[in-house]
Formats: C-alpha cells, structure tokens, sequence
C-alpha cells in the first residue's frame, strides 16, 4: 500500500463511511434540535436578563449579574458532569439530553444577557428622552425604541457566541447522548478506524458551516454601516 | 392676564450640592412665544426638562394648562407629556425606522390612535414641516435641518398645548437654520405656545413676544425684545448681549 491509499483507507473508508451512514444521521439530527433548542433558550433567557437590569431593581441586577458572571466563568463540562453525574445522589436523575440543554442554554443565556446589556448601554441617552418626552412608558421605551436598536449592535458578536456554543453539544459524548460526536467515537472503537471521525467532521461542517457563513455576511453588513 | 398655558413657579433644582435652579417663576400665556436667552451653564435646559420631568425638580410647581406635572403619578406623568412637546437640540429622531414611522410611534403607543389615523396624521404634520415627500426616507439619509423638522412634526403630531425647544438650530450649518426658524415661525403664526431656549437673536427679534434672560439659575430680567436687545436694564444682561454681539 502506498502512502495516498493508506491515508484514504484510515480517513474515508467507504465500507465504513456506508455502514454508519444511517446512524450518523440520527446523530445530526439529534445535535441539530440539541443545537436549537439550547439557541432557544440561551437567547430567550438573556435578552429577559437584559431587559430586567435596564430597570435598574439593586437586588435583581445583583443576581443577574452573578449569573452572567458565573455562567461565563464556569466551563460547561464541569456543569455537565456535575448535575448528571451529582444529580442522581439526590435521587434526582435528569436525561442527559436535557442536561445538555439546560447548562448549554444557561451559559448561551450568561453570555447573550452581558451581549445584550452591551448593545442597550450603548443606545444613547437621547433616544431614551425622546421616547419618554412623547408619553412612552419605560417599558415601551425599552421595546420600541432601545431594544431593537441594541439588537442591530449585539447581532454580530451574538451569532460568533451562538456558534461557538452550539458546538459544544459535543459534549453529550461525555453523558451519553448520541450526537455527532458520540455515534462517530462509538462507530470508531467498533471499527478501529478513523473514518466514523472524518464522517463525523463532515457532518458538523455540514450543520455549522451555513451559520459561520451568515456570521461573514452579518459583519460584512455592519461593516458598510460605520 | 387670563390663566397661563404653562406656569413655573418657584423652581428649583439641584444636582448634589450644585445649585443650578433658584427660584424660577416664568408665566406663558397662551400663544405666546418667550425665548430664553442667557450664557452656558446658567440653567435654560435644566428648566426646560423640568418641564417635561426629564429632569425632576427640586421643588416648586409647574403647571400645565392649570395642571401640576411635578407631583403627578407616573402613569398621569406620561399622559401630561402629551401635551408638552420637545424638541432637542441632537433631533433624536429613532435611526431604526422611517419618517413616517417615527412620527406614528408615539401617537399609537401613547395617544393609542388606531394606526390609519396616526398615519394620515403624520403625513399631514410632515406636510406642515415641508417633508411629506420624505415620508418613507430612513432618518439618517436626511440633512440635520430636515431631521429637526420631523423631530418638530413627531411632537406636533400629538397635539401638544406647549412645545418646548433646546437650542433648536444650534447643531445645524448655518444654510439649514433658517428652514427650521421658518417652520417654527409658521407654528407660531397658528397660536402655538412656545417656550424656546436659543440664541438666534434676529429671529427673536422679529417672532418673540418676550425675551427671558438667566443667570446663575435665575431669572435675571425679561421683556420685550426690542427692550431687552436695544435698552437691558440689567448689567449682566449688557454684559451678555455685547458679549454675544462681539
Ligand atoms: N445631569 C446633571 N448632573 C449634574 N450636573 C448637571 C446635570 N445637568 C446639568 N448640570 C449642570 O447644571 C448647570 C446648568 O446646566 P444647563 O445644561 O441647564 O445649562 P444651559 O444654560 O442649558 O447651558 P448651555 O447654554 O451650555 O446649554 C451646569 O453647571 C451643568 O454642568
Ligand atoms: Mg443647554
């Protein structure tokens, strides 16, 4: 065997790559829903976050803040293996599919609420007294006004967050749900090849690489704007 | 005197220990025009936003057609800011949506007009201000006399009793000043109340009914126009004008 049908036999065996196809695919659509879901509820959570500290209650931005803080400090493995592998000796055992979503979307969540917070501090003044001036309340101040202007500012460094945490849902390998990365590790333990892992690199590319190519085309966008 | 429009009385405002308003009594009758004049940092915009509540007195009343704003309840609060219009110096006018838009937003959210109207009304008070034809523009893509124009036409539209402007015209190229001055001009003509903060003196000269000069946070000396330019009592009034004049 020469050297290029070495390395075509270890990465892209086609027996293989045909064998596991069928899973490989559950495997997408598994990460793909663990992927929206965790999207939805991050962003839904952390735009809530932002919108509460704009009311500048002391005791609700005191904990709205701790859990921004916490939730970007912690890495989300440690969370992972805590409530799935902690959990259970409390008698509480929880799906490892919903484990993922939870600590996924909260860290998404802590991220999203700071990305948020950025874009509505940077709303000026102005925009808030003339909204107010004309009998707005503060509420509707914050939703027609402030809001969808702090969202044009978040969207670039929002969707860079959401992929790059969207990602992490492999890390249901290490809980047993079988995403992308678990059915590809699973399949290459069985087989002894590296090719279930190229099919797997395949396969995110596939799911990830539209949202990396909405990310160019939003900075693209935003850079004519300045 | 038949009972003002807008009526300030004893106001006073401090930031911390910074004393910037001390006893202001002021009296608009309605339609008429006063233009406060007076040098930076003597406390004209401080009063103005008192009398919207953007800023919140110390103390003292200020009553609109009658009614106190200063001790009013929230809710009572945003209703009597429909009837006190503001214009900024800055516009302020909202970048994310179009003209027309962000002269509806406030009449549908606020007012809680039904949108047909709202529109319909906004196209008239952008007819008024000379910009109907802009309409559907985004604010950004106009000149800053026309974005002060739809910021004129974004508070007309909710039929105010007063209007309040902060240095209406001094973020404008000269060129683009008179546009403004004129539509002010117009809405005068129509016996709207006008509390106004600015230092076009030609154009107090020929539209004011009385002139206001402050400083220190008070009320240092009013008139007519022709009075207080041609002959001011005062001698920090003197010394303000020739320092304007220089
Ligand atoms: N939010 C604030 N906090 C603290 N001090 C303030 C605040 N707003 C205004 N001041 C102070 O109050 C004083 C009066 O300010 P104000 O803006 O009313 O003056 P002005 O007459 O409008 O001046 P200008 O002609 O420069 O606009 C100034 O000394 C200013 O620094
Ligand atoms: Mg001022």
């Amino acid at each position: 065997m020469d050297g290029l049908d070495r390395f075509l036999t270890t990465f892209f065996n086609a027996r293989i790559f045909a064998r596991y196809l069928p899973d490989m695919l559950a495997g997408v659509w598994t990460t793909i829903w663990l992927a929206a879901a965790v999207i939805a509820l991050g962003l839904s959570l952390g735009l809530l976050l932002a919108c509460l500290r704009a009311y500048g209650w002391r005791l609700a931005n005191f904990f709205i803040i701790c859990f921004a803080d916490m939730g970007r400090a912690l890495p989300p493995l440690v969370l992972i293996l805590i409530i799935y592998f902690g959990l259970p000796g409390l008698g509480l055992r929880v799906p490892g599919p919903l484990v993922l979503i939870l600590v996924l979307g909260t860290v998404l969540a802590a991220f999203a609420e700071e990305i948020f917070w950025a874009g509505l501090t940077s709303v000026p003044k102005g925009q808030w007294e003339a909204g107010r001036a004309t009998g707005l309340g503060f509420t509707q101040t914050l939703v027609q006004i402030a809001l969808p202007q702090a969202a044009r500012l978040a969207l670039p460094p929002l969707v860079n967050r959401v992929l790059a945490i969207s990602k992490m849902t492999a890390l249901g390998s290490v809980i047993g749900v079988s995403e992308i990365l678990s059915v590809a590790s699973t399949a290459q333990s069985f087989t002894g090849s590296a090719a279930p892992l190229t099919m797997g690199a395949i396969a995110y590319v596939i799911v990830f690489l539209p949202l990396v190519v909405l990310t160019r085309l939003l900075e693209r966008r935003f850079a004519w704007k300045v | 005197m038949s009972r003002p429009m807008l009526e300030i009385v004893a106001l006073e405002k401090s930031f911390g220990d910074l004393k910037v308003l001390r006893d202001i009594n002021l009296r608009v009758a309605t339609g008429e025009m006063v233009f406060v004049i007076g040098p930076s940092g003597s406390g004209k915009s401080t009063m103005l936003r008192c009398c919207n509540r953007l800023e919140e007195p110390t103390s003292g009343a200020i009553l609109i057609d009658g009614k106190d704003i200063v001790g009013c309840s929230s809710s009572a609060l945003n209703r009597m800011r429909l009837e006190v219009g503001m214009v900024f110096q800055g516009f302020h006018l909202y970048p994310h949506m179009n003209v027309v838009a962000n002269v509806m937003l406030a009449q549908i959210k606020a007012l809680k007009r039904p949108k047909d109207e709202a529109r319909e009304r906004a196209l008239a008070m952008l007819d008024r201000v000379g910009l109907r034809h802009r309409a559907e523009t985004m604010p950004t893509q106009l000149s800053g006399g026309q974005q002060q124009r739809v910021a004129i036409a974004r508070a007309l539209a909710l039929d105010p009793k007063v209007m309040l402007f902060d240095e209406p015209t001094s973020a404008l190229d000269p060129e683009l000043v008179g546009s403004v001055l004129a539509v002010m001009k117009d809405l005068k003509d129509s016996g709207m109340t006008m509390l106004v903060v600015s230092h076009e003196m030609g154009f107090a000269r020929e539209a004011a009914d009385r002139v206001v000069f402050m400083d220190g946070g008070l009320v240092v000396e009013e008139g007519p126009p022709e009075q207080i330019f041609a002959n001011p009592k005062a001698e920090r009034t003197q010394a303000f004008l020739s320092r304007v004049r220089a």
